[in-house]
């Protein structure tokens, strides 16, 4: 094998070799571990700037694929990492856990997840999954001392694994009705010979839906999400409620609609029932919660519900409305927990809805970008959130799904709820006083951080230029569409 | 698509496009003013707005008022993956509301002159950017751009009332918001229905396709549910109220003037040129709407204990007669429906201004505390009584232009509707009569005793309204002249369904 037949995998080979270096770097740098979150962001940067001169094609005998659909995900991870790492710094100094290991297991995650978007076989797709999933459980319980982040650790493992269980029992009897791992293979017997209503093809895609729901966080596999989102650390809550849900639609659309294309009617009703009952109890729960990590993780729930209608409309079009949702609402969402981190300055502290009374006054710009963001997430033009949505809609009239459109959009009514509830707060009510006794107010002084300052500056941005400006987007996400590898013929 | 979408014009018009842009600019501007230096701000905000009416002022002089076809027309490509175009213009039913927007911006500035001190900065940003959001609504020619506007126009508007309306303020204006989104969001289907059937968004374009018959009624009641809300009509019309009341005086005044004028405007901009066939089979079902609205508002007036809850019931009275005029769909009526959106701004945006005014030195709200004003505020008396007048329907008004033609329009379609309509006028003379001799007659009350006269300023902010009031009243050619034509060619697309025939039917799926 000529060294060169590698292109395809540069990503993947710049971040797992970034993993290593950071490694080796933190066990020498004994004071200034600054230097490591440095050393992952230009890692990371090298990672994006490489996809830019990725070949095409497939690597191992079609283990490994290449191609614009991986390419498009790849963008998500690689900026997910970058933005992560930002908000990163602050808050480990603050919670006394500056470990470099940190950011050797977000590279080391994000690896993984990129190597689920390629994954042209059930095993490839196997690995890149428990790369990316034994990470984030490090990650999940990354601060030692605080129980609920262990505890969050502790139920994110423990289902993911449990899930990890049904995507192997899928696996194989994927395996036993089409004699192969390999997903160029699958749609190949796929496509002579029919497998509707074959039973234990409709149970192989049935165990494999609920794996990829536990990932992407969908109802009724997300019990887990709430409470492991709020115990992680934040910038990993961030982290998590995208990288691995994006990597979730990655493997969803690759293995649905481009492998078992034939089998459309199967899955689509199962995707169909997951993308409502993940919209209804998403943006239900969000109603009531205080918590504004909490609320954001029902939120990110909500929003795979709709991302979701995109894979439903199983068009080539769909799947390009939720790789573009995906991409902006990675935006809006880490731009939120931005927003979030600055104000959650130590512990739990900030981390009330009601701790954000007055920050309209208080800090204007924080609290203009935070009701970007909040508009945003509910889908009010001209804020990108809007033109995700509306791709999203229009894919699933086109393929008839009207009447989950018309779903869509009444839960897109109630999300308004709850995200105004921040706007109110932030522009409507006043802080509370501090005592007249005269006890300095313990209230929320946002932190100072240039990192978190460039991200949320960075997402805002983007997320108003989307949603004004959004054809070069558009296009870029219907052009990696149209690079996909096709899987059979 | 490189063709011109939009009827072919040799050069582009930048009168719409930098009566969008300007204020949204100088709202961005703001910005970089210290908040500390509010008169600063408010010059600023004043200048922008002046400027703004300036700029749009060639609409008015020189609109061709022989021809209906879109004027003042640009067109830019936007989003080439959707055939999105940004494509502004204006006809005979659209450019009085682009004036009256760029007009009521100006008199907003100067009410809130001293009434509102409190973050300052954010207010006029909030009222620059609603301003250029209404003007966009107004001109849009592509249903992707009017969507935008539509809804980005929220935002602004749910600050404004939020931060500085009243006690009772964040109930309103979440209310508001919810249920303009609620009504906004199968819209949003509905145009993307649309758009799959026939491939575009241009709403020229769409003016003369003819769509399925089954196809126009699921639309015009996508589209319903959103006008319907803006309006507001009957029974959707319980946002208005709690907005109207708790919303500061500049949020009244842009509500009446302008927002619920926007919910009459799409009937006339999309459901009566584009689903044809659908209006004329629900029409009757809308006039009883437009019915009920005028007599129920109307006697909801009567049991008001509010002045600005009493005004923004009569807007639902009011509104009544305008859907009621257009959905009479002969000329008479669309024409009086039309001219009476425009009244009804003026007269209700004074009222709310005058009340404001008021309001800001008794700060109270409450029918009984007043009495007796005439004796202490004899020029804002004067004033009130006119635009009371003009709400009445006086002959040499303009309430009595719009109202009588409405009438007739509505006779015309249906005797009963007439009838019970001219009932409504009589309604709306009881409680208008009854709350001007509360107010300003009987003894004085010693809660408002002392209250100083309008100011020069505030005389400036009312005079505008004033001489509109006078102007539609004795010559109302000066504005329906602006209509006929487009009146006219509106008409005739509804009765000569047939003669559409010929436009090709574009079934499935356009790529």
């Amino acid at each position: 094998m000529h060294i060169s037949e590698l292109t395809p995998l540069l990503p993947e080979l710049a971040l797992a070799s970034l993993g290593l270096v950071l490694l080796i770097v933190e066990a020498f740098t004994k004071t200034r571990k600054e230097i490591v979150a440095g050393l992952a962001l230009l890692g990371a940067f090298a990672a994006l700037f490489s996809l830019k001169f990725v070949a095409f094609g497939d690597v191992f005998g079609g283990m490994f694929i290449s191609d614009g659909y991986s390419i498009f995900f790849k963008l998500i991870f690689s900026v997910n990492l970058i933005l992560s790492i930002l908000i990163s710094v602050r808050y480990l100094k603050a919670e006394d856990s500056f470990h470099g290991e940190y950011y050797c297991l977000l590279v080391f995650s994000t690896c993984g997840m990129m190597v689920m978007a390629s994954a042209g076989n059930l095993i490839t797709l196997y690995l890149g999954l428990e790369l990316m999933a034994l990470s984030t459980y490090v990650l999940a319980g990354f601060i030692r001392h605080d129980g609920k982040s262990t505890e969050a650790a502790v139920k994110y493992f423990l289902t993911g694994g449990f899930s990890t269980a049904l995507l192997l029992y899928g696996i194989s009897l994927v395996y036993g009705v089409t004699g192969s791992m390999d997903l160029g293979t699958i749609a190949g017997y796929c496509a002579v010979h029919d497998l509707s209503g074959n039973p234990m093809a409709s149970l192989a895609l049935g165990l494999m839906a609920s794996a990829f729901a536990f990932k992407i966080a969908a109802v009724p596999f997300h019990m887990w999400a709430p409470d492991v989102y709020e115990g992680a650390p934040t910038p990993v809550t961030a982290f998590m409620s995208i990288g691995p849900k994006a990597a979730g639609f990655a493997v969803l659309g690759r293995v649905f609609y481009y492998t078992f294309g034939h089998l459309t009617v199967e899955w689509s009703v199962i995707l169909t029932a997951l993308s409502i009952l993940t919209m209804c109890v998403g943006n239900v729960m969000a109603l009531v919660q205080t918590n504004i990590k909490r609320m954001l993780a029902y939120s990110s729930i909500a929003h795979a519900g709709y991302a979701l209608i995109g894979i439903i409309a199983a068009t080539p079009e769909g799947i390009s409305a939720a790789m573009n949702y995906l991409l902006i609402y990675m935006f809006m969402n880490i731009g939120a927990f931005s927003v979030v981190l600055m104000l959650n300055t130590k512990g739990t502290r900030g981390l009330q809805i009601s701790d954000y009374a007055g920050l309209g006054r208080t800090h204007p710009l924080l609290g203009v970008a935070m009701l970007v963001f909040m508009f945003s997430l509910t889908g009010i033009p001209p804020m990108a959130g809007f033109i995700g949505k509306f791709y999203v809609f229009m894919s699933a009239v086109r393929s008839g799904y009207l009447w989950l459109a018309v779903l869509a959009v009444i839960f897109s009514v109630i999300s308004a709820f709850f995200y105004l509830r921040v706007v109110m707060y932030m522009y409507m009510k006043e802080p509370e006083k501090p005592d007249a006794g005269g006890v300095p107010d313990e209230g929320v002084e946002p932190a100072n951080s240039n990192a978190l300052i460039v991200s949320i500056a960075v997402t805002a941005t983007f997320v108003l230029m989307i949603g004004i400006m959004p054809g070069r987007f558009i296009e870029f996400a219907k052009a990696a569409v149209a690079a996909v590898k096709i899987l059979s013929q | 698509m490189n063709s011109t979408v939009c009827p072919a014009f040799f050069e582009q018009s930048y009168v719409l496009t930098t009566a969008i842009v300007l204020p949204v600019l100088a709202a961005l501007a703001m910005l970089l003013i210290n908040r500390e230096r509010a008169s600063l701000i408010k010059w600023f905000a004043l200048a922008a707005t002046i400027a703004n009416f300036i700029a749009v002022i060639p609409l008015f002089t020189n609109f061709d008022k022989t021809s209906a076809r879109m004027q003042f027309v640009a067109e830019y490509q936007w989003i080439e993956a959707w055939h999105i175009n940004y494509c502004v213009g204006v006809d005979g039913i659209s450019v009085l509301f682009v004036l009256l927007s760029a007009l009521v911006a100006i008199l907003c500035v100067l009410v809130s002159w001293t009434s509102v001190k409190d973050k300052v900065k954010e207010y006029y940003i909030a009222i620059l950017l609603i301003e250029g959001a209404m003007i966009g609504v107004f001109s849009a020619l592509d249903m992707f751009l009017f969507y935008m506007f539509w809804e980005a126009m929220l935002i602004p508007m749910y600050l404004l009332i939020g931060m500085w309306g009243g006690p009772n303020r964040i109930y309103a204006a979440v209310k508001f918001f919810l249920y303009t989104l609620v009504g906004s969001v199968l819209m949003l289907l509905g145009v993307i229905v649309i758009y799959l059937v026939t491939g575009t968004f241009d709403m020229v374009r769409l003016m003369n396709t003819q769509l399925p018959a089954n196809l126009q009624m699921l639309l015009f009641w996508a589209f319903f549910a959103a006008f319907a809300v803006k309006v507001p009509m009957f029974p959707v019309h319980t946002w208005l109220p709690d907005a109207h009341t708790e919303a500061p005086t500049a949020g009244s005044v842009i509500l009446a003037a302008i927002l619920i004028k926007m919910g009459a405007y799409g009937f006339l901009r999309f459901s009566l040129p584009m689903f044809p066939d659908a209006s004329q089979t629900v029409a009757p079902v809308m006039i009883v709407l437009s019915v009920i609205a005028i007599i129920y508002g109307g006697i909801i007036c009567l049991s008001q204990k509010d002045l600005k809850r009493l005004i923004a019931y009569s807007s639902v009275s009011h509104m009544g007669f305008v859907t009621l005029g257009i959905f009479s769909l002969n000329t008479q009526g669309m024409e009086g429906g039309i001219l009476q959106m425009i009244n009804h701004g003026v007269i209700t945006g004074a009222l709310f201004l005058l009340v404001g005014m008021v309001y800001e030195r008794s700060h109270t709200r409450q029918i009984a505390d007043y009495g007796g004003l005439a004796n202490v505020m004899p020029v804002f008396s004067a004033f009130f009584m006119v635009f009371t007048f003009a709400s009445v329907g006086l002959p040499g008004t303009n309430g009595f232009v719009g109202e009588f033609l409405i009438i007739l329009g509505g006779f015309t379609a249906n005797k009963m509707a007439g009838i019970l309509a001219a009932t409504g006028v009589i309604i709306g003379a009881v409680y208008m009569l009854w709350l001007y001799q509360k107010v300003f007659y009987t003894e004085v009350n010693e809660k408002i005793a002392g209250l100083g006269d309008i100011s020069l300023r505030e005389v400036i902010t009312i005079v505008p309204l004033l001489i509109l009031v006078f102007w539609i009243g004795v010559y109302p050619n000066a504005f329906t002249g602006f209509m006929d034509a487009t009146v006219a060619s509106l008409l005739g697309r509804l009765k000569g369904g047939d003669m559409n025939a010929l436009n090709t039917l574009i079934h499935g799926v356009v790529k």
